[in-house]
This record gives structure tokens, C-alpha cells and sequence, in this order.
């Protein structure tokens, strides 16, 4: 339980983070320190070992407030969960990321969390946790869940690991078309969210396309008119626990049929799941139980259930149901 | 390192290593153990403070991330020998048991007060979703902090202790 030793830094600026971690011998040895609620949990469990711990809350030029800016609703990276489930803009503009982030964790550890730091968390995967057990997502060989425990594990994994992303805002977030902004030695870009979560891979054993230089900045929601959304989550038990699994989704009505409809799923695959497949059986239709029903099966098609998590395929579809009802309610 | 964390309106300078945990801190570095520790991972929230009026859970905290903010603890929310009135209501309505997890559902009673005066039970269970009990099944923890609100609410002070 006790951390191995490091250094604490309070770095001035940007520029200093960034000069830090592309200086750094490898990724884990440098690491950017937010609120700590994952990052001193790995610490304290041994699964990483910075030798150094970039404080971020303290420099000037990371936003920890929401502000509407050119029709889109930005969120800078150290908005802290709470901010999120309380503040009016996100509750006016974006009801679901607000619901998501009021079931995400406690209100002591949402006092802390930051945004940028929940969608950077790493996967809740036991074996991942212990650091006694090696795993090919720790830099092991081989995944122990595949053939071991794997009740809490993912339908859809295109990828060695089958561990679910364990964050509830990333869902939401890809459902309303959000774009990470980044900034490293390269300078900024700015990248869709379904193209900053990616399945780890032999050369990327990571969810994330975050470079090792680089540091979040912002998210930004697009506000499109007339656009509604939901999340719905099921957990074992009511209250602090991470997704079984969740729905997203959000469509807006065009003369009584649904347009840009999104739906994406949670606790799922290895990263946040959208299915263009249920997606293209709601477009153009109008809202009813029947094409629901059909949206939902589709989201679920192409599922792989393991040994233990077959209960997450019948969690899924009526969750997507249920989301979609909602979004037509509102 | 040097650390400078005001507790309880008093500014403590201490040396520590960069990986002392808040909750260490108050615990071992300055002896206020009204803080307990329960899990160490974030869950069970026995070693709740206040950072700036808001409940966070101290094991989840570096010292060195509370330099510069106010912390309260437990011992500070009223002077010696007297009970703030959300103590008072925990007394009064039964609010404990063993009393392992007391300290940290009063913090973070004050802070729901703080941001909500009149909460109903929803918002209670809500606020104090990060606060595990394993004596009181909530109820009468429930009833405390509705009490307690009613003490705030009337301007109530801290009285002194008085053992009936
Ligand atoms: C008991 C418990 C229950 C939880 N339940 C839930 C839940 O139900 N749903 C959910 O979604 N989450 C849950 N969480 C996770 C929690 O929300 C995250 O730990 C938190 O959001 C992480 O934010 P942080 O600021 O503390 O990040 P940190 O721990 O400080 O950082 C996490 C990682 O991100 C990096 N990082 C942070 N900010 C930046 C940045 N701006 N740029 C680059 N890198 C950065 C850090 O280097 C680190 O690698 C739970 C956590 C705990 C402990
Ligand atoms: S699912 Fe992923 S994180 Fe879990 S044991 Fe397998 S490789 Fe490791
Ligand atoms: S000891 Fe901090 S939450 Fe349990
Ligand atoms: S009174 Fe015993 S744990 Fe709450």
C-alpha cells in the first residue's frame, strides 16, 4: 500500500509539462498529476512507478472552468466531476454528461477527479490491478481474463485485452461528437473523440492516442439545435460503482423522423462502444418501440460474450431502449 | 520536502517525503487522529476532510497536493470541549454506533450544508453516497443530518459537551 518514492514537482507552465514528459525516459516514469484519484491508486498498487509527478492543479494555463465558445460547449481538462454534475452550462447544454458524471465515483472523489484524468484512467480489470499477476496489457504475454474471471469483462475487443474503459463521461462524450484538444512539442490539435479512444494494440498498449508528450486541454461538446441525449448505467449496486454496462445515445427529430443519431455503449470493449449499425437502423425513422427494439438487437449483433459476462448482452439492449425512450421524451 | 499546510487555521510546516498521503499526514505528522483510515483506496471515505470547505477523501490526496489550501478536520469544527451543532445532532438523533465512520459523515455533512441548507433525504443519501457505515443502516444517520439542518438553519452555535 505504501508508494515507492518520487519527486513532487510544481512545474510553472504548459511549456514546462511538456518539456518534462518528452524529456522523460518512457511514459510511466514522468507522469502529469491532476486530481490523483487513479494515478495514486496505481501508485499505491504498485502497477506504476513515476519517478516524477507533474502537478497540474497549480500552473497557469489549464482551464478548470465551461464556457460556451463558438457554439460549442468547452470544458477544460481540470474541470473537476462535480463541477460537471452541478454546474448550470453543462445541466442546460448537456444533461447526460451531467447524469454521467453524478454516477460516476463518490462526491468526495468527484471534489477531486478532473475530466482530462477520467478519460485517461486506466481499466479496472482485476488482474490489471494486482500487480503480482502479470498481464499482456502490463507488458505480460497473455490476458489471464480471457480464460479466467471475466464477469465484468467486454462483449466487443478487437484487441489482446478485454478489459471495459471504466469511464461514464468518455460514453457520453462520443455520443455528442466531442473533440480532446491536446497540446505537446508538435503544438495543438484537436482530435474527435472516437479517434482519441482506440483499442490497445502489440505497438500501443494503451485506450488512448494521447501522445507520451502531450498534455489535454480541453473537451468541446458541438451545440447542435434541437439535439437531445441520455445516459442510462446499471451497476451492481445503487450507489459508486462502475458500469456493468451503459447507453448513451442522442438523436434530434427532423419532421417527426431521427437525425444524427448516436448510440454508444459502456463497460462493453476497451473503449467507450459506438454502433453504426444501430445508428443506421434509427436514421430517418421515426421514434417507436419497434425500431428501438431493432436498434438495440443491432447494437448487440456482433457481441462475443466470455465464460462469465453473457448477462451483459440482455443489460445492453434494454438499456439502449430505455436511453432511446428518454431522448424522445425530452 | 517542506510542507505548508494550514489545519484547522493553524499553518503547519512540516518535512516530509513527497509521498505522504494527507491522511498520513494529519494522522502521524501532526497527531490529529480523529481522521480514521479505512481501505486506503478511495471507497469507504472513514478519512474524510474538508479542502476548502469541500469533503474529499484524504488517502486519495498527496500532503503536498493540500499546501496552501485550508484543511479541517474533525477536531477543528468546534472548540474544545464543545460540539459543533451537526455533532450535536448526530448525539442527539443516535447518528453512531461504533463512531469508526462518524468524524467523516459529519465533514461531509457540513460541506452538503454548506451547498444545500435544507436537503431532503434524496440529496442526503446522495451527498454521503462515499461515506460507508457498517453499524447504522443509514437511518438514523439520515435523521441526524435532517436535524442537524434544523440546527443550522436556526443560527445554532456549538454548546458544550454534556454527558447525560
Ligand atoms: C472508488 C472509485 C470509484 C470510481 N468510480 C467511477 C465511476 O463510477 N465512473 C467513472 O467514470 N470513474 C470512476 N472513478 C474514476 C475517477 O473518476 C477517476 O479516477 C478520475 O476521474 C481521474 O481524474 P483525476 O483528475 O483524479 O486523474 P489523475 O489520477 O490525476 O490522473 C489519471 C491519469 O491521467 C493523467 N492525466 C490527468 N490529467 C491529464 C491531462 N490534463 N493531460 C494529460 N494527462 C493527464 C495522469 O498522468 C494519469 O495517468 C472511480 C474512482 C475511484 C477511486
Ligand atoms: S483484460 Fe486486459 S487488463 Fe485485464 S488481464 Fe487481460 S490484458 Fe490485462
Ligand atoms: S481510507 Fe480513504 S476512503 Fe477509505
Ligand atoms: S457507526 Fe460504526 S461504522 Fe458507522
Amino acid at each position: 500500500m505504501t508508494m515507492r518514492t518520487f519527486a513532487y514537482a510544481q512545474p510553472e507552465s504548459l511549456a514546462d509539462v511538456i518539456a518534462a514528459l518528452g524529456a522523460a525516459p518512457s511514459r510511466d516514469a514522468v507522469r502529469p498529476l491532476a486530481g490523483g484519484t487513479d494515478l495514486l491508486t496505481l501508485m499505491k498498487g504498485d502497477i506504476v512507478a513515476p519517478d516524477r509527478l507533474l502537478d497540474l492543479k497549480r500552473l497557469t494555463g489549464l482551464d478548470d472552468t465551461v464556457e460556451i465558445r463558438d457554439n460549442e460547449l468547452v470544458l477544460g481538462a481540470l474541470t473537476t466531476l462535480t463541477a460537471i454534475e452541478t454546474g448550470s452550462l453543462v445541466g442546460e447544454h448537456c444533461p447526460a454528461l451531467a447524469k454521467a458524471a453524478s454516477l460516476a465515483a463518490t462526491p468526495q472523489l468527484r471534489n477531486r477527479a478532473t475530466l482530462g484524468g477520467n478519460l485517461l484512467q486506466r481499466p479496472r480489470c482485476w488482474y490489471f490491478r494486482e500487480h503480482l499477476i502479470p498481464c499482456w496489457l502490463k507488458g505480460g504475454d497473455a490476458c489471464p481474463a480471457r480464460e479466467g474471471e471475466n464477469g465484468l469483462h467486454a462483449l466487443f475487443a478487437d484487441s489482446p485485452c478485454v478489459a471495459v474503459h471504466p469511464s461514464d463521461l468518455a460514453t457520453v462524450l462520443l455520443a455528442m461528437d466531442a473533440t480532446v484538444t491536446v497540446r505537446g512539442d508538435a503544438g495543438e490539435r484537436a482530435i474527435a473523440a472516437g479517434d482519441f479512444f482506440v483499442q490497445p494494440d502489440e505497438g500501443r498498449r494503451r485506450e488512448n492516442t494521447l501522445g507520451g508528450d502531450e498534455v489535454v486541454l480541453s473537451v468541446a461538446i458541438p451545440l447542435i439545435p434541437g439535439r437531445t441525449s441520455a445516459y442510462h448505467k446499471a451497476m451492481d449496486r445503487k450507489a459508486w460503482a462502475f458500469a456493468l454496462v451503459s447507453a448513451a445515445c442522442s438523436f434530434r427529430l427532423d419532421g417527426g423522423v431521427m437525425r444524427d443519431v448516436r448510440v454508444v455503449l459502456g463497460g462493453v470493449a476497451p473503449i467507450p462502444w459506438r454502433s453504426t449499425a444501430a445508428e443506421a437502423a434509427l436514421d430517418g425513422e421515426r421514434p417507436g418501440a419497434d425500431v428501438f427494439a431493432r436498434a438495440a438487437a443491432a447494437a448487440l449483433a456482433g457481441a462475443e460474450p466470455l465464460r462469465h459476462n453473457g448477462y451483459k448482452v440482455h443489460l445492453a439492449r434494454n438499456l439502449v431502449i430505455e436511453a432511446l425512450e428518454e431522448v424522445t421524451r425530452a | 520536502m517542506t510542507v505548508d499546510v494550514p489545519v484547522n487555521g493553524t499553518s503547519r510546516r512540516e518535512e516530509i517525503e513527497p509521498r505522504m498521503l494527507l491522511v498520513h499526514f494529519l494522522r502521524e505528522q501532526i497527531g490529529l487522529t480523529g481522521t480514521h483510515i479505512g481501505c486506503q483506496t478511495g471507497q469507504c471515505g472513514a478519512c474524510t476532510v474538508l479542502i476548502d470547505g469541500e469533503a474529499v477523501k484524504s488517502c486519495m490526496v498527496l500532503a503536498a497536493q493540500a499546501e496552501g489550501h485550508e484543511v479541517t478536520t474533525i477536531e477543528g469544527l468546534a472548540p474544545a470541549g464543545t460540539l459543533h451543532p451537526v455533532q450535536q445532532a448526530f448525539w442527539e438523533e443516535h447518528g453512531a454506533q461504533c463512531g469508526y465512520c462518524t468524524p467523516a459523515m459529519v465533514l461531509s455533512t457540513v460541506a452538503l450544508l454548506a451547498d444545500d441548507p435544507d436537503p431532503d433525504e434524496h440529496a442526503i443519501r446522495h451527498a454521503l453516497d462515499g461515506n460507508i457505515c457498517r453499524c447504522t443502516g443509514y437511518h438514523n444517520i439520515v435523521l441526524s443530518v435532517r436535524a442537524a439542518a434544523q440546527k443550522v438553519a436556526a443560527g445554532a452555535v456549538p454548546e458544550p459537551f454534556l454527558q447525560r
